[in-house]
């Protein structure tokens, strides 16, 4: 029986190889997948009222992580043009970013 | 009244639209993030390339980064340009149109005219028009003794295609601002004449504050357009003359159709599609503003 789920399983895989997928967008694709579902059960669940922060309009969760996404990556381009070394130190200031964004915006 | 019931299966009427949604953007979408990651020598044969497409897009000194700020300069000043037109003009001809009476209509209807055209007819049409050997608009410019040629002067070609996105778009300004003016109160204006109000500053305290609304919402709609801008230019100067008027999205099909340097093409073009996202944001935050305020 495994076996053979196994099997529907890299059938289904075979239909996307001309996406080209690699594990790293794989990742990258699942963290968003999974942080919108977070989302939408926070919003079922435990229901928000939008708060001003320091944007100066009104934000919810969706906003914030909308706002930390899209920041995240202009902090990536901004490393990159600027010459910067590993996307890692882009990548921890988008994260402390994304949680400066959580709390004050 | 009656009462209406909350029911969130209404939301399983919205998963046609997901589905499209999914296979017209988000598969496409996530199949250019991995390209942009990789480089490919044909047969669908990938290797893992890092960021290095992206540092090679976003460093000026780069030949394709060269291009890609060229190319990004010279759209957002077409946006800019186009705007700069197309707004205040808009008002001024929504201004003039008859409120009432026989000749609404027929007026309507030829200022919608332009925007039912689709966008190669009109690259076609203007093609023809402008030529400085034959066509009307060239051959009659070149008659009055101002030389014109859309295929070797740069400053024409450019002259060309905004007078192209004038004529076809400026009718959508119109109607937006049309309908915003329709919508003021008499009362308003019968307070002006009582205050006995200069028609400039009827216009300025009364009809530009009602108009903000639909404004941002003509200017959103008319960035993106010229911000996207493909078939004009492609068809009527092909890029040129040189590259005067290659703009980001006829760059982008060059390199990654051409060139078919699908990597440096991918990088580009979720650059260029993170600039759109982030001007769609700030303008639907500002109309949701405007919106809350208006209800406050």
């Amino acid at each position: 029986m495994f076996a053979s789920i196994a099997e529907t399983f890299s059938e289904i895989g075979s239909k996307f190889t001309w996406m080209a997928w690699t594990w790293e967008t794989a990742i990258f694709f699942g963290f968003i997948a999974t942080a919108l579902v977070i989302l939408t059960l926070l919003a079922v669940y435990r229901p928000e009222m939008p708060r001003k922060g320091i944007l100066g309009f009104p934000t919810t969760r969706g906003d914030r992580f909308f706002v930390t996404m899209l920041g995240a990556a202009y902090i990536h381009i901004l490393w990159i043009g600027f010459g910067g070394g590993e996307l890692w130190y882009a990548l921890g200031i988008s994260g402390l970013f994304g949680i400066a964004m959580f709390i004050f915006a | 009244m009656i009462e209406k019931p909350i029911n969130n299966r209404a939301w399983l009427l919205v998963l046609p639209v997901l589905a499209f949604v999914l296979f017209s953007a988000l598969l496409p979408m996530m199949t250019v993030v991995n390209y942009s990651l990789q480089d490919s020598m044909g047969a669908n044969n990938f290797f893992w390339n890092g960021d290095a497409w992206f540092r090679d897009v976003l460093n000026p000194s780069t030949d394709i980064g060269a291009r890609f700020f060229d190319a990004l300069i010279r759209n957002l000043s077409f946006s800019f340009a186009a705007l700069l037109i197309e707004v205040p003009l808009g008002i001024a001809i929504a201004l003039c149109l008859p409120r009432s009476g026989w000749a609404v209509g027929p007026c309507l209807v030829l200022i919608a005219l332009p925007m039912l055209i689709p966008w190669n007819v009109v690259g076609t049409i203007w093609q023809i028009f402008a030529r400085a050997d034959i066509g009307l608009f060239g051959a009659a410019i070149n008659g009055l003794g101002i030389p014109y040629n859309d295929t070797q002067d740069p400053v024409a070609a450019w002259i060309t295609i905004v007078i192209i996105d004038v004529w076809h778009w400026t009718p959508l300004v119109i109607l937006l601002s049309y309908a915003g003016l329709r919508a003021i109160p008499d009362a308003f204006y019968q307070a002006a004449r009582i205050d006995a109000a200069s028609r400039w500053a009827v216009f300025v305290n009364i009809e530009l504050p009602k108009l903000q609304k639909v404004l941002v919402i003509a200017v959103l709609l008319r960035f993106m357009q010229t911000f996207m801008i493909y078939t004009e230019p492609f068809v009527v100067t092909g890029g040129g003359p040189g590259s005067a008027t290659t703009f980001l999205s006829i760059d982008l099909v060059k390199i990654a159709l051409g060139q078919v340097d699908l990597g440096n093409a991918a990088a580009m073009s979720l650059i260029y599609n993170l600039i759109t996202i982030t001007l769609c944001w700030i303008f639907y935050t500002i109309m949701t503003q405007l919106d809350r305020r208006r209800d406050a």
